[in-house]
This record gives C-alpha cells, structure tokens and sequence, in this order.
C-alpha cells in the first residue's frame, strides 16, 4: 500500500474521538464528504428499491410484491433518490468540498450554519426512513404526494411529508451560504469572469434552492395539517380544488429539475476543457445558459399538468415556455461539442462519463420536448415514456454526471487514483445497461403502457423484460464502479496534486487539500480554463 | 483556522433568508387569490366576522414594536446599552401581546364553532370555509412566526447583557431586527386582506 506523505484535512486530530471529529465538523471538506457518504449510501438504497421494481415488472400479475407493496416501492424510490440522493448529490457534497477550493477561500460563508444542514438533512433521513416502519405503513402515494388521495390514505403519508419539509429546508439553508460565500469569499483577482463554470452553475442553483424550496415547504405543511385536522383547503366538497395543489407542488418541483441537473452541467463543463486540452467553448454563454435556465425554468411548472385540467390558454403558454428553456439546455450542449471539437482528446475515466452525460442527457432532452409539446403530451402522458424520459434526465444527466464527478475530484480529495481499466470496463457496463434499462421504457409507453401499475398487459412483456435485465447489467456496472473507487480511495497509487493537469484553484493545493485551505488568499491570475497555466493560481 | 467576521455577508445572509421566509407565505397568498376570485362574496362574508377593532390594534402593536427593534439597534451602535436592552424589552412584550390578542381573536372563532373540523364551519357555504382555513393557517403560521421572532429577540437580549452583542458587533441584533421587520411586513399584508378589504 503506498504511502501518502500528507494526509491533509483527513488526518485526525486526536483532539476528541474520531467520529466526533467528524459529525461535528465545522470543515467545508469534512461536511462534504459526510454528504458524499450519505447521498452514496442513500443510493445505494434506492437502487436496490428500484431493482425490487423492474424485479416485479418482469412478468403480468404479481411476480414478488402485491398492488400495495408495489405502490409502497416506488415512492419510496422516489422519495429516497429525490430528496436524499440528487438534489444534495452534487451541490451540497461536491459543491461543498469544491466551492471554497474553486474560488480561493478558507470555507464557505456560514461554517456553523453548513454543519446544520448536514444535521438536518440526516434528521430528515431518519424520518423518511422511520416512516416505513410505523404508522400506518410506508407511503403509497409516489413522490408527488398527490391530493386528494395523500391526504386520505392511511398509510404513514405526514411523517414523510415531515421529512420533506425538514430536507427542504437543509437544502435553503446550503443555497443561502453558497450564495453569501460566492459574493463575498472571492480571492483577489478572481472576479465573476473567472468563476468556474462549476461555481456558475451552483450560484444558480442556490437562487433556485432559496426562492422555490419554500413553496414546497408551505404545500407540505398544508396537506400536513390537512391530514391532522381537515382544512379543506384541497377537497372539492368543502369547495377546495386538488388542481391547486398541483400547481403548487409544480412551482417547486419543477425548479428542482434545475437543482438538480444544474450542478451536474457545472460538473461537465469542468471536466470537457480538460479532458480536450482546450479553453471552454463559449465559457460566458455557458455561465449565462446557467442563470437563463434557473430563471426560465421557473416559468414552465404547469407542462406538469397538461391534462390535469387547464385553459386551452394556459396549456399554450406553459408549451412555448417550455420550448424555451431548451434554448439555453442547447446552447450548453453545443459549446460543449464546441469545445471537443479539434482538441486533444483523452478518453480518461471523468471524461468518458461526460460524454455519456452529453449523449443521454441529449436524449433526455429530445423526448422532454416530445412531453413539452401539449398535443403530444395527451398521448405518452402517465405512460412508461414520463418513466423513460425523466430517468435519461436524472439519471443519464445528474448520475452519470455525479459519477464523472466521482472519478475526476477523488484524487484530489483523497490523494489516491482508482484503477483506470476497471473504471472505463465500469463505465461500459453501466453505460450499456443504462440504456437496456430506459431505453425499452419509452418504447413501452409509446405504446401505451402506463406508470405506477405493478400488473400490464401481455404484449408489454418482451420490452419489459429487456429492461429488467438492462437493471441488472446496470447494477453490476454501478457495484464495480463503486468497489473500484472504494479501493482506489484505500489503496491507490500517490495521484498527485493535479493529475488531470487542469487549471482551477482546487489543483494549486495538495492532494488531499490541507486542513486550511490557502495558507494565504491565493492572487489568481488567470481565466479558469486556460490550461496553460495548470497549477499556479 | 482564522474566522474573520463579515458583517456585510451576515446580512446577506439573512435577507436571502428572508426572501425564502417570503415565498413560504407567498403559497398561501397565491390561494388566497385564487380563492378570493373563485368565491368573492363568500370571502366578503367571512372577512366581516373578523373584529378589526382587534386586528387594528395588532397592526399598530406590531408597526410600534417595529420601531423600537429599530430604535434599539441605533441605542447599541450609540453604546447606549441600557437603553437598548430596555427597547428589546418593550418589543418583546409588544410581540406577546400580539399574540395574547390573536390568541382572544381565535377563541371567540373557536365558541362560534369556526375552525377547521368545527360542526359551525361545516354548515357554512364552500366558500366561508375556504376563507376560514386560510384565516386560521395564515394567522397561525405568522404567529409562529411571531413566537420565532421573539425567541430570537430574547437570545439577542442576553447575548446584549454578556456584552458579546455591542456597538462594535451588532450583527446579532441586526439580524434578529430584520427578521422582526419581517414578521411585521407579512402582517402588513395580512391585515389589509382580511380584515380591511372585504
């Protein structure tokens, strides 16, 4: 096993027992690796539920699990890859080990206050958790939690609505210091045309995180009471309208699209420069694609409720809304092309995940505007198409993405690198069984199969069975990928401070950054991605 | 590691806070609306059950205790710390007065039979319920914001009395105020649409 000569900020202190050392940290580096392993280890869990799903499609009728199992499975996969996995995926692990790194600070603005989010993020956890097994039983209302049948069911519906509220304000509390720290921690010389393009992306992200989350707090807290004393607010014979819940599920939900891709463009428009020995393509349109697609996206939620029952009018508006935030989507993918395009391209394991964030996310895009377009939306819509489509986004974009993410800042973090065969044999697998799994989906519900059902008609069996094989393939892929950089992070070979020869701040430090940061604010000199310059500040 | 205090990123801070604070309540002023288009002669109705006497006289409690978190801030930067403390005193004792009479305000609702799962309220028209749910969760949800505030003005108070709030790093109190004035902005609000409008 080779030795690091530093261990950095991971060395312990042996001021107080190790875990303490840990949980209450007040460190940047440490909080994020904290959600590092947490969102990891909640991935791990809504991938086995989502295996337990595919495993029951296999074959009609009940295969392992009854109608409300079933019902019970997938919005627990939901709920457990939403709030605990993607949405703090990127930003709040990597963006909290980076952030400071990225634009030459000590921490980020609020230290104290970034260690609560942590705390509240696991409280928030624990509750989601605990809500399966007491109560009335685990939710069965998708993630959506739709009225009026959220607040009807007996099931354990207000914890979890709880843990939502609790997460969702774990997630204000981090864009409310990402914010304050990208304004006010800058290190000389590092104006906002120099801000990496990650940073762009979490800046707004963060906006997004403080202006929509809200709204979501307050139509939890609505059914919540709802459930608890009946206000009526959402129930038709008390002259309630459910429609109305949806709309406000859907101003937030939909910007938390955008919080959760939004990092995961920032993670590629990284790695891409890099990876091509080039400067960016276009790095100010990318920056303000980033602004332009917060600010958009926030206009377009009712493309949620094409059928739910809307004027004629506002189907139309919410359809060309939608169009246009494809506009700023395209204008990232093009200057990414842009960027490859004649430079000196290395398939190293970061970049090879970036490419299939390009070509699946591309995919993903391509049939949102299928959805996007309300005449077409009447036919795919609820149908396995939704299913396809959303996973090629969330997964293909913001997984895959976290996974580049995985592959390019390990080494920095840890000062070792992962086996580079086993990664790119890893990334294959995965990318092959990626595709077996989804891309049946959407097939299927073209042809008309619908989502949420555990049971379907015979015909839909064949493409239902590629797919869950595809689950197994990609299961098999995500396991190797995970053992390789488990043993890369234990005993790898000395990485270097900066492997990658890349250009940020976060390669002038050592590998694993030092405990403080800079030992004085670094004079950056330099645009983020001139490479030449690669290792000074 | 050095921490260096930002007062200017404290407040920041703190307004992008408030801005999700606003939102929060912006929800329940978006049903509102709705509501109100939907069912206006029944929000008309309800709202003229509502004692505006008392609801005036929370409005001027909250505007007046506004200006003493003020005046108490300007006192600290003076070095005046007595009388600061006093005028976090006074502030403090507004907000529980304003939440002793909205507490009378509901239990004279509550004899009527008007809150939500209530046998009163569910005789009433769709409409008058829809208004008094919203009355009920939008009065309810400031007033825990109320209760917030004052907590938060409390903790200031004695962090004043050990001195480690003080001209030279007021930022405590600045924060806290701000989030007074906050309280005292969504009543400003509140106010005018139920209990002066319709």
């Amino acid at each position: 096993m080779a030795k690091l000569n530093d261990r950095g900020f991971l060395q312990a202190s042996n001021r107080q027992p190790l875990l303490f050392d840990w949980i209450f940290s007040v460190d940047h580096k440490r909080i994020g690796l904290l959600y590092l392993y947490s969102v990891s280890a909640f991935f791990l869990v809504g991938m086995m539920l989502g295996l337990l799903i595919r495993l029951e499609l296999i074959a009609p009728g009940p295969t392992i699990a009854t109608a409300q199992t079933y019902n019970a499975l997938f919005t627990l996969h939901g709920v457990v890859m939403i709030f605990l996995f993607i949405i703090p995926g990127i930003p709040a692990a990597f963006g909290n080990i980076m952030l400071p790194l990225q634009i030459g600070a000590q921490d980020v603005a609020f230290p104290r206050l970034n260690l609560l989010s942590w705390w509240l993020y696991i409280l928030g956890a624990f509750m989601a958790l605990t809500s399966l097994f007491s109560g009335g039983g685990p939710p069965d209302t998708g993630w959506t939690f739709y009225v009026p049948f959220a607040s009807e069911t007996p099931t354990n519906v207000s914890l979890a609505l709880l843990a939502v509220f609790i997460i969702g304000f774990s997630s204000i509390l981090t864009g409310v210091n990402f914010v304050t720290t990208i304004h006010r921690l800058r290190a000389p010389g590092m104006h906002w045309g120099r801000l990496p393009l990650f940073i762009w992306s979490l800046y707004a992200t963060a906006w997004v995180q403080i202006l929509a989350t809200p709204v979501l707090g307050i139509t939890v807290i609505l059914v919540m009471v709802e459930r608890l004393i009946g206000l009526g607010l959402f129930d038709p014979a008390r002259g309630g309208d459910p429609i109305l819940y949806q709309h406000l599920f859907w101003i937030y939900s939909h910007p938390a699209v955008y919080i959760m891709v939004l990092p995961a463009m920032g993670v590629i428009s990284e790695i891409i420069p890099v990876f091509s020995r080039k400067p960016t393509f276009g790095y100010k349109a990318i920056a303000a694609s980033s602004v332009a697609i917060a600010a958009a996206g926030s206009l377009v939620w009712g493309h949620h409720m094409f059928v739910s029952g809307m004027s004629d009018t506002a189907i139309m508006v919410f359809s060309l809304l939608t169009f246009l935030v494809a506009i700023p989507s395209a204008v990232k993918v093009f200057n990414w092309v842009a960027t490859l395009y004649r430079g000196s391209i290395s398939l190293e394991p970061p970049m090879l995940f970036a490419l299939a964030f390009v070509f699946l996310f591309s995919i993903g895009g391509l049939t949102g505007l299928v959805l996007g377009s309300a005449s077409a939306d009447v036919h795919v819509h609820d149908t396995h198409f939704v299913v396809g489509h959303f996973h090629y986004i969330m997964f293909g974009g913001t997984g895959f993405a976290f996974f580049a993410a995985l592959h390019y800042w390990l080494p920095k973090i840890f000062g070792r690198m992962y086996n580079m065969k086993i990664a790119t044999i890893a990334w294959a697998i995965i990318f092959v069984g990626f595709n077996l799994l989804y891309f049946p989906m959407m097939l299927v519900g073209l042809h008309g199969m619908p989502r949420r059902y555990y049971d379907y008609l015979p015909q839909f069996q064949n493409l239902n069975v590629i797919a869950t094989v595809g689950s197994w393939v990609l299961a098999i892929g995500l396991l190797l990928m995970f053992v390789n950089l488990y043993r890369g992070i234990r005993r790898g070979t000395a990485a270097g401070n900066n492997p990658w020869q890349a250009a940020t701040l976060e390669w002038v430090v050592t590998s694993p950054p030092p405990e403080e940061n800079f030992s004085q604010p670094p004079q950056v000199s330099h645009d983020p991605y001139d490479l030449q310059q690669a290792g000074k500040p | 590691m050095t921490t260096q205090r930002d007062a200017f990123g404290a407040r920041l801070g703190m307004w992008l806070f408030l801005f999700s604070e606003l939102l929060l309540f912006g929800g329940l002023f978006l049903l509102y609306a709705v509501y109100l288009a939907r069912y206006p002669s029944d929000f008309a109705a309800g709202g003229q059950q509502l004692d505006t006497l008392l609801g005036t006289g929370n409005t001027l409690l909250l505007i007046t205790s506004s200006l003493t978190v003020a005046l108490a801030l300007s006192a600290l930067q003076q070095g005046r710390r007595q009388l600061c403390q006093m005028l976090l005193c006074v502030t403090i004792l507004a907000s529980l007065l304003f939440l002793t009479i909205k507490g009378i305000e509901w239990q004279a609702k509550f004899g009527h039979g008007l809150f939500p799962g209530g046998a009163e309220l569910e005789t009433l028209p769709a409409g008058q319920q829809i208004f008094f749910s919203l009355y009920f969760v939008t009065t309810g949800l400031h007033g825990l914001h109320v209760l917030i505030g004052a907590a938060l003005l409390l903790w200031t108070l004695g962090l004043t009395r050990k001195g480690q709030v003080s001209a030279e790093n007021p930022i405590m109190l600045e924060n806290s105020a701000l989030y007074w004035h906050l309280v005292d902005l969504i009543w400003i609000f509140i106010f005018p649409l139920y209990y002066l409008l319709l």
